[in-house]
C-alpha cells in the first residue's frame, strides 16, 4: 500500500510563478537560479548571466568619484525598459530627479558589439589562437536576441518620459528620515508583490538604494541599525523574484561595520577612480587614458550552491565607449620596451583585498 | 556507519580509519568552530560536518540554526552532496530552525523573542527526541555574526548565548559546530568577541584564500587546529592540520599543498 511520492523537495519554493525564458530579460540559470540584467552587458558576461533573482548586490563606493552611479543608472533604466517595477530609495530631497538622467537605449547603428576586425589582417598569426584560453563568449551574431535581456544603453539620452512616469516606479528619500523603519515597510510592501511563496506577480522587480549610509542621513552613526536593515532586506528578498542593488561608501563607516556588509553581499562589486595624469599607470595599462575608473568583483551570488565562482580576472577597467557606453574591459599590461622580456598579454587581476591608494592588480 | 574512504578533513577532525579507534561520533562534547573570511567561504565545512553528521550514526539527530540563509538553499546543496534533509526531517533526525528574520527586542521591551528564548527552544527540541536520538546530537550555528546582529549588537548577549549552548553541548556529550567571520573582528575593539569563543573552540577550523589569489583548482587552504586533551594525564595537545581544498557540487576535495596533478 506504498504510495510512490514523486521525489519533490517540500522546501523547494514554487518556482512555477516564474516563466523564465519566455518572459522579456529574465533568463534561466544554473541551481535553479533566474538572472536579470545589470543593463551592462560586460557586466552580465563577467557575473555568469546577470544579477540573480533574490540575491542582494552590493557596490562599494569610492567616495572620491560617481561611478557607481553609472551602475545603477544602467541597472535601473534596463529595468524600466524590460518593464520591471522599480523602487528607487536615495538620500536626496527629490529622487525623482534622478530619473531624469536614466539611459535610453542607443541607437542601433552604433553597434558595440566588438567584432574581431583585427582577425582579418592577422592571418599570419592564425595558428598561434588555439593557445589563447579566453574562451569567445556567445559573441552574439543574433543583436535582436540579445537585446532583449541586455541593451546597450546610451548614457548621454535620456530616457523617454512614459518610462519614468509610468506607475512602475516608486521613489524613497531618506534625507530626512530619522531612520530607516520607513524604507523598510516600502521595500517589504515592494517586497511582497514579488513574493514567491504566495503566488505573487510573476515578472522580477527592482530595488535600487544608493548611498544608504551617507552622512546626510540622521541615522548614518546607527550601525546596527543599519545593518539590521540590511539583514531583514536580504531575508525578505531572498524568497522574492527581486534584484535588491545597494551602494555604501565603505571609507565612511567602521571598518567591522563595512565587512559585515560585504559579507552579507550575495554579489559584492567595488568600483574605484583612477587617478588623471597618472604617469606610472600610463605606463603600465594600455588604453589608460581612456578609463574612467576600475571595477573590482570580490564575490559573485551563488545561491543554492556550495561553489565558488573563481573568476579569471577581478579587476576591470571602466571605460566610456564612444562616449556613450560603460563597457568592462580586462586590463591589459602595456609592452615592455627594451630588453624587459615580458610579453604583450593579459593582466590578470589579483583577488587580493584593495587598500584605497594603492593599486593591486 | 560504512567505511567511507576519510578524506583529510575527517582526520583533521578527529575520524579515525582504523575502525577500533573509531568514536561513532568523535565530535561529541566538542565545539567546533569554523572562520572564514570575505574572499573565501567556510560554508562548505558545515555542510561537510553536516553530512558527516546523519553518516556517522542513524540515530544522530542535527539541530540547526540558520541566521544565513533559507532552508531550500542548504536542501539544494546537501542534496548535491547526497543528503536528503527533507526525509531527514520527516524521520525526526533534522530540526531547522529559522532564524533568517529573527530580531531580538531592544532593550527595555519584553524579551520574548530574545536569544534566551532560542535557548529555550534548543533545550525543548533535545528534550522531545526519543532516547535512541539523544545519544549523538549535533547543534550548528550559522553563522554567528548573524546571531550578534540578531542581538542587536549586544555581544555579551551573543557570548552567553554560545556558553549556555556550549555548556549544554559539553555536559550531554553533543557536538557544536558554529561558522564565524574571522575579519569581522580584526579590529581592536572587536577581536575580544572573536578571542573569547576561539578559546572556549575544542577544533578550530580557519579557511583562507590562497596567499597568491583565487585559483581554478585550488579554491584556499584551511588550517585545522584540534585541541586534544588527554584527560587521565591532564596533558592536552595541539594538532595542527594544513591542507588545501576545491569545493565542487558533489564533493569537496581536500589535499596537501603540492599534491594535486
Amino acid at each position: 500500500m506504498a504510495t510512490t511520492r514523486t521525489r519533490v523537495s517540500s522546501f523547494a519554493p514554487n518556482l512555477s510563478s516564474v516563466k523564465s525564458s519566455q518572459h522579456l530579460g529574465l533568463k534561466n540559470g544554473p541551481n535553479g537560479a533566474t538572472f536579470i540584467s545589470s543593463g551592462i552587458s560586460d557586466l552580465d558576461k563577467i557575473l555568469g548571466g546577470g544579477f540573480t533573482l533574490g540575491s542582494l548586490v552590493m557596490i562599494m563606493e569610492d567616495a572620491e568619484a560617481p561611478h557607481h552611479m553609472l551602475l545603477l543608472r544602467n541597472f535601473m533604466s534596463q529595468g524600466l525598459l524590460h518593464r520591471q517595477p522599480l523602487l528607487y530609495s536615495s538620500p536626496s530631497k527629490d529622487p525623482r530627479g534622478f530619473l531624469g538622467t536614466l539611459p535610453s537605449p542607443g541607437s542601433s547603428k552604433d553597434d558595440i558589439s566588438r567584432e574581431p576586425s583585427h582577425e582579418k589582417d592577422l592571418r599570419i598569426a592564425w595558428q598561434y589562437k588555439k593557445y589563447f584560453s579566453v574562451p569567445q563568449l556567445n559573441i552574439n551574431t543574433n543583436n535582436g536576441g540579445q537585446h532583449d535581456y541586455c541593451n546597450d544603453l546610451d548614457l548621454r539620452k535620456p530616457l523617454e518620459r512614459h518610462f519614468i512616469t509610468s506607475n512602475n516606479v516608486d521613489c524613497v528619500s531618506i534625507q530626512n528620515s530619522q531612520n530607516l523603519d520607513v524604507l523598510k515597510d516600502r521595500c517589504a510592501e515592494f517586497l511582497a508583490q514579488f513574493s514567491r511563496n504566495e503566488g505573487g506577480s510573476s515578472s522580477a522587480g527592482r530595488i535600487a538604494i544608493q548611498s544608504f549610509c551617507s552622512p546626510q542621513c540622521k541615522y548614518s552613526d546607527m550601525e546596527w541599525h543599519m545593518l539590521s536593515f540590511i539583514r531583514s532586506l536580504k531575508g525578505m528578498a531572498r524568497s522574492s523574484n527581486v534584484v535588491v542593488v545597494v551602494t555604501f561608501p565603505p571609507s565612511l563607516l567602521s571598518p567591522s561595520c563595512s565587512k559585515r556588509l560585504q559579507h552579507m553581499a550575495d554579489t559584492l562589486l567595488s568600483v574605484r577612480a583612477i587617478p588623471d595624469e597618472d604617469k606610472e599607470l600610463a605606463k603600465l595599462l594600455t588604453g589608460y587614458q581612456d578609463m574612467v575608473g576600475l571595477l573590482n568583483v570580490h564575490k559573485v551570488a551563488r545561491l543554492n550552491t556550495q561553489v565558488p565562482v573563481i573568476l579569471e580576472a577581478t579587476t576591470f577597467s571602466i571605460k566610456l565607449q564612444k562616449r556613450k557606453y560603460l563597457v568592462f574591459e580586462c586590463l591589459n599590461q602595456a609592452p615592455v620596451d627594451g630588453s624587459g622580456g615580458s610579453s604583450y598579454g593579459n593582466y590578470d587581476g589579483c583577488s587580493r583585498s584593495t587598500k584605497a591608494v594603492s593599486l593591486d592588480f | 556507519m560504512e567505511q567511507q574512504g576519510l578524506d583529510l578533513m575527517d582526520q583533521a577532525l578527529g575520524f579515525h580509519s582504523n575502525k577500533a579507534q573509531q568514536q561513532p561520533w568523535p565530535l561529541s562534547g566538542r565545539f567546533v568552530l569554523v572562520e572564514d573570511c570575505v574572499d573565501t567561504s567556510g560554508a562548505f565545512v558545515l555542510h561537510h560536518i553536516l553530512k558527516r553528521s546523519f553518516t556517522s550514526h542513524p540515530s544522530s539527530a542535527v539541530i540547526f540554526l540558520a541566521f544565513a540563509n533559507p532552508i531550500n538553499h542548504y536542501d539544494r546543496v546537501l542534496r548535491k552532496l547526497g543528503c536528503n534533509l527533507a526525509s531527514q526531517r520527516d524521520t525526526g533526525r533534522f530540526f531547522f530552525l529559522d532564524m533568517l528574520m529573527l530580531q531580538c527586542p531592544v532593550e527595555g521591551e519584553p524579551n520574548h523573542d530574545g536569544l534566551a528564548a532560542v535557548f529555550e527552544k534548543i533545550e525543548r527540541v533535545i528534550s522531545e527526541l526519543s532516547p535512541e536520538n539523544k545519544k549523538f546530537v549535533t547543534v550548528i550555528i550559522d553563522d554567528i555574526s548573524c546571531l550578534e546582529l540578531a542581538a542587536n549588537g549586544s555581544s555579551n548577549d551573543a557570548i552567553d548565548f554560545l556558553h549556555y549552548c556550549y555548556t549544554l553541548t559539553s555536559e550531554n556529550d553533543y557536538a557544536l559546530v558554529a561558522l564565524n567571520h574571522r575579519d569581522i573582528y580584526s579590529d581592536g575593539e572587536r577581536s575580544t568577541f572573536k578571542l573569547e569563543i576561539e578559546y572556549l573552540a575544542d577544533i578550530l577550523v580557519k579557511v583562507d584564500p590562497l596567499a597568491t589569489g583565487l585559483a581554478k583548482d585550488v579554491h584556499g587552504q584551511v588550517m585545522v587546529l584540534n585541541k586534544e586533551t588527554q584527560k587521565q594525564h591532564g596533558i592536552s595537545s595541539i594538532k595542527v592540520h594544513n591542507f588545501h581544498f576545491k569545493i565542487k557540487e558533489n564533493n569537496t576535495e581536500y589535499f596537501y599543498a603540492g599534491s594535486r596533478t
